[in-house]
């Protein structure tokens, strides 16, 4: 049953061959068996799940249809959701319980899911490897010496073990798109405003888009169709209409022009290269067209990164002071020390070292060298993709350099840990939508393979990688164990 | 003194009276309980955005057409960020380096009758912080965020008022001007309008401003007028004795009247403003500013300017009544009723006995005992020579503690003029007959004894006989002497 795409389980609830209860009890209880090794959750949700999964029976048996209707999912635990704790992977939460719903938690349950619980993640998404938890890393499934990548690891890894038919997660500079590809799992991240940020808890706030984690284009396309459009509680979710992107999914690629990004082909590990030619024949094949381009300033993106993300999330993170929710610390004896304790027992080194970059770039004497120099870029950056998608309908590269790293490898070393978002961060300086999908194996491990569309061309990005799946099988492979 | 020029800019925070925040769909309203006005949004709690309130920014352009400012085509909102409990995002939603409303003036009329133009620099808008609550709880502080959010629009002006007078004339000429643009409630006791003073002094004829001090949240005239003397003294006083004045913020204590330092140029913080990722840009394009400025409404200056030249007030007069929105339209209300030649003695009476009973009871014009139509009721006496000036302050106070009309205080009362001539001449002859010898003095050159003649006549008729007839018939009856 856990093997079972969403419109497959949409199709047996519909029939009632299965209830969601049956469904929801599946899940828990692959959760209960097989998440201790895999610590992809902070919290659960069993019994408000089995509550919900008897609401989604009694629609679905007034006859009310829906394409999820009654399906179970997991939340990142950056989603706020109301009455169930919002840990965002950070001690500085731990105590704190939404009062509210996210927007994207309250459309999917308005849509009948069924939350299973919350999934864990790098500390206020702060990581590459979902080793900066306050909760303790998160095992790759495929070997769980490994790390999921991050942050929204624990939802790549759940979605990856079959503990949940999908899951949602939310990508800054690649926390979508790089643990899907870790994990061997299809993962989607929308253009920046078309899904709303509300109730998201905010890292970079230029950059943050929540996304879907599935095992198949199909499925996210079904769940992006409830997760996106406009939302008047953000301001930066963009007013524009969402076409029915499960429709889109049956059109022939023939004639659609792929661009190879020359940045990213260049000085790509031969077998992670191989993978991508395999790849890039099943496009030929399917009748697209693929040619080079160039985007000349994306070596800048690390850097460009590594210098606006810190510098919101410095001013972000401040409300968290200890003063009305989350972690205080004990007996302050004045304000400072209230302030200097909180924040320092409360936050994780990754988060503070953030906190202490951003702070910094934005200082009177460096905000021109390093934050206005950083924007700069970021229009180069956005520039390039403009021109090169006035040549291609997509571009096409891998999602990360390498498979999953061994955990503990990189946390002493936070540039190379950064390295690994080299080839997703473009998209989110320039807000584009990527969908990362499984193209191979290396060493027994899943490597992902990266497309990227103009702005609002998620329908176009989902029917590519939906095609591709058509010809390939990797998206169908699971984990040893979790089958 | 007079060696020293001083050198003042303000810094004027007006609420901006939206029904709710800046940010958020919390009211605004003065005087709740603590955080009963705070929602998710205002307590910045995670995962919350701030929505960007359309008045705010109606009200803000409306200000910008009144001053004759540029308003801004694209503005940007930026964070200020510093940590304070009363602060609960750690940042302050603020406008830095792209204001709403950039370059505009404003005319001030100076005591001496002249005009003088200050400069407006910017007017930006910002969301207020809540308030520390530090007393009444042992061992603790409190805090409450009703206020917290609250749009303020931040005017600030060039340094170009000279004196204390004329940064109150300034001060008090905004005041006018967005109560008029009914964009702020004014109330200053409320804190709805405050002012951040810039003071620094320089050798007269020096080009150059001296080091400034900035004097914050004072909230009354006057607190403005005696902060600023007593920071232009210090300064002055400090100078002359061989100091150097600091950068630095002070604060004004009524209670000594002083003003003390409380943090210096270095103690400031590093405010790392960058543009907030959550909120678009504004912009605002040419028919938004022409419906903004089809609400404007006649404005202190012109109405002046209109008063002047329809009434043939003096330039003092038709400013004082043009000074608000409702004493102006007080005065045209009490002038409709009269024909056009009597509009000075409406113009005094609403500046003199009215403004004088408001003040003296502490009343608004809002609740005047005596309204437009019963002033007209009571000028149109004296227009026609029923009661004398005298008389009819007199009825003033009456309608006033009463209630009544005029007509019916001078007739319960019997205040009606004397203008029989027979009558006056009547008690004119007794007068001059009791007093034989004040008559005799007056008659040897004692011109001064007229006015004894008037006080003693108008004693024995109560006030009521017409001035201008008892003055002809006494000078007659009297004969010799003076040329009173």
């Amino acid at each position: 049953m856990h093997n079972l795409f969403i419109g497959e389980l949409a199709d047996r609830l519909a029939k009632r061959q299965i209830s969601s209860v049956e469904l929801t009890q599946h899940f828990l209880g692959r959760i209960e068996r097989l998440n201790p090794a895999l610590n992809a959750m902070i919290t659960l949700t069993a019994k408000q799940a089995l509550a919900d999964a008897a609401a989604a029976d009694a629609r679905l048996s007034a006859g009310e249809r829906g394409p999820l209707l009654g399906i179970p999912l997991i939340h990142k635990d950056i989603f706020c959701t109301d009455g169930v704790r919002t840990s965002c992977g950070s001690r500085m939460l731990d105590n704190f319980v939404a009062p509210y719903d996210a927007t994207v938690v309250a459309r999917l349950k308005a849509a009948g899911t069924v939350m299973l619980g919350k999934s864990n993640m790098d500390e206020f998404a702060m990581g590459s490897s979902n080793e900066t938890s306050y909760y303790g890393p998160v095992k790759n499934p495929w070997d769980t010496a490994k790390v999921p990548g991050g942050s929204s690891g624990g939802s790549a890894a759940a979605t990856a073990a079959r503990l949940t038919p999908f899951a949602t997660g939310t990508d800054t500079g690649g926390s979508i798109r790089q643990p899907a590809a870790l994990t061997g799992v299809t993962g989607l991240k929308p253009t920046y405003g078309r899904v709303s940020r509300y109730g998201m808890i905010a890292f970079a706030s230029s950059l943050d888009q929540a996304g879907v984690f599935a095992r198949s284009a199909g499925d996210a396309a079904a769940v992006l169709q409830v997760m996106a459009g406009f939302d008047p509680r953000d301001s930066t979710s963009v007013d524009v209409p969402v076409p029915d992107y499960s429709k889109a999914l049956g059109q022939p690629l023939k004639g659609m022009k792929i661009g190879l990004l020359r940045e990213f082909f260049e000085g790509l590990e031969p077998r992670n290269a191989a993978l991508l030619e395999d790849a890039l024949n099943i496009y030929t094949g399917l009748g697209a067209e693929t040619l080079q381009v160039s985007l000349p300033h994306l070596p800048l993106s690390v850097p460009t990164y590594y210098v606006v993300a810190p510098a919101e999330c410095s001013s972000n993170l401040s409300r968290f002071d200890g003063v009305r929710y989350g972690y205080r610390c004990e007996n302050p004896k004045d304000l400072m020390d209230l302030y200097k304790r909180s924040r320092g027992e409360g936050f994780g080194a990754e988060v503070k070292r953030r906190i202490m970059t951003g702070t910094y770039v934005l200082s009177a004497g460096y905000f021109d060298a390093y934050y206005l120099k950083a924007q700069k870029a970021r229009r180069l950056i956005t520039d390039d993709f403009r021109a090169a998608f006035d040549k291609v309908d997509l571009v096409i590269g891998p999602t990360t350099p390498t498979p999953a790293f061994d955990i503990g490898a990189k946390m002493d070393d936070p540039v190379l840990m950064y390295l690994n978002d080299i080839y997703t961060i473009g998209a989110n300086l320039a807000g584009l939508p990527g969908v990362s999908v499984p193209c191979g194996f290396v060493e027994g491990l899943p490597m992902g393979l990266q497309l990227i569309g103009p702005h609002f061309a998620e329908a176009k990005l989902l029917n590519a990688a939906h095609q591709y799946q058509q010809a390939t099988d990797w998206h169908t492979h699971a984990p040893r164990g979790y089958t | 003194m007079s060696d020293w020029e001083v050198v003042i800019g303000l810094e004027i925070h007006a609420q901006l009276a939206t029904q709710s925040k800046i940010f958020s769909g919390s009211p605004t309203a003065y005087g709740a309980p603590p955080n009963t006005q705070a929602d998710l949004v205002d307590l910045a709690y995670p995962g919350v955005l701030p929505v960007l309130n359309a008045r705010a920014v109606q009200m803000a352009v409306k200000f910008g057409l009144a001053v004759d400012a540029t308003v801004a085509r694209r503005s940007v909102f930026a964070r200020k960020n510093y940590f304070y409990p009363d602060l609960p995002k750690g940042y302050q939603i603020s406008q830095y380096e792209l204001p709403v409303v950039a370059r505009g003036s404003l005319n001030i009329m100076l005591d001496d009758g002249a005009v003088k133009t200050v400069g407006i620099t910017r007017a930006h808008l910002e969301e207020d912080a809540g308030k520390s609550l530090h007393e009444g709880l042992a061992n603790a502080s409190g805090i409450d965020l009703n206020r917290a959010g609250t749009p303020l629009l931040e005017i600030v002006s060039e340094p170009d008022m000279r004196s204390a007078k004329e940064a109150v004339a300034y001060m008090k000429k905004i005041h006018t001007l967005v109560r008029y643009l009914e964009i702020c409630d004014g109330n200053m006791q409320e804190g709805s309008f405050r002012c951040d003073a810039n003071v620094s002094v320089r050798p007269r004829g020096q080009e150059k401003f001296g080091t400034r001090a900035e004097i914050k949240n004072l909230n009354s005239f006057r607190f403005v007028e005696k902060a600023i003397q007593y920071e232009v003294a210090r300064q002055v006083e400090l100078i002359e004795s061989g100091g150097k004045v600091v950068q630095e913020t002070r604060l004004y204590d009524s209670d000594k009247d002083e003003t003390r330092s409380m943090r210096s140029k270095e103690e400031a913080n590093d405010y790392r403003y960058f543009p907030d990722p959550d909120l678009l840009p504004v912009e605002i394009d040419e028919p938004f500013i022409e419906a903004v400025r089809a609400t404007l409404p006649e404005l202190p200056d012109q109405k002046a300017a209109r008063f002047a030249r329809d009434f043939g007030l003096s330039a003092y007069d038709a400013g004082v009544l043009s000074a608000s929105r409702e004493l102006g339209a007080y005065f045209e209300a009490v002038v409709a009723g009269l024909s056009g030649a009597h509009a000075k003695l409406a113009a005094n009476w609403v500046m003199g006995e009215l403004s004088g009973a408001l003040n003296r009871d502490s009343v608004d014009l809002e609740h005047s005992r005596v309204n437009p139509q019963q002033l007209t009721g009571l000028l149109k006496r004296i227009a026609d020579e029923t009661i004398s000036g005298k008389i009819a302050k007199e009825v003033f106070e009456a309608m006033w503690s009463e209630g009544k009309s005029a007509d019916d205080i001078i007739e319960a009362k019997g205040l009606r003029q004397i203008t029989d001539v027979g009558a006056i001449e009547r008690v004119i002859d007794a007068i001059i007959a009791a007093n034989p010898k004040q008559l005799a003095d007056y008659r040897s050159g004692k011109d001064k004894l007229f006015g004894f003649f008037v006080g003693q006549v108008q004693k024995a008729t109560g006030g009521k006989a017409n001035p201008a007839q008892l003055n002809e018939l006494l000078k007659a009856k009297l004969g010799g002497g003076g040329n009173a």
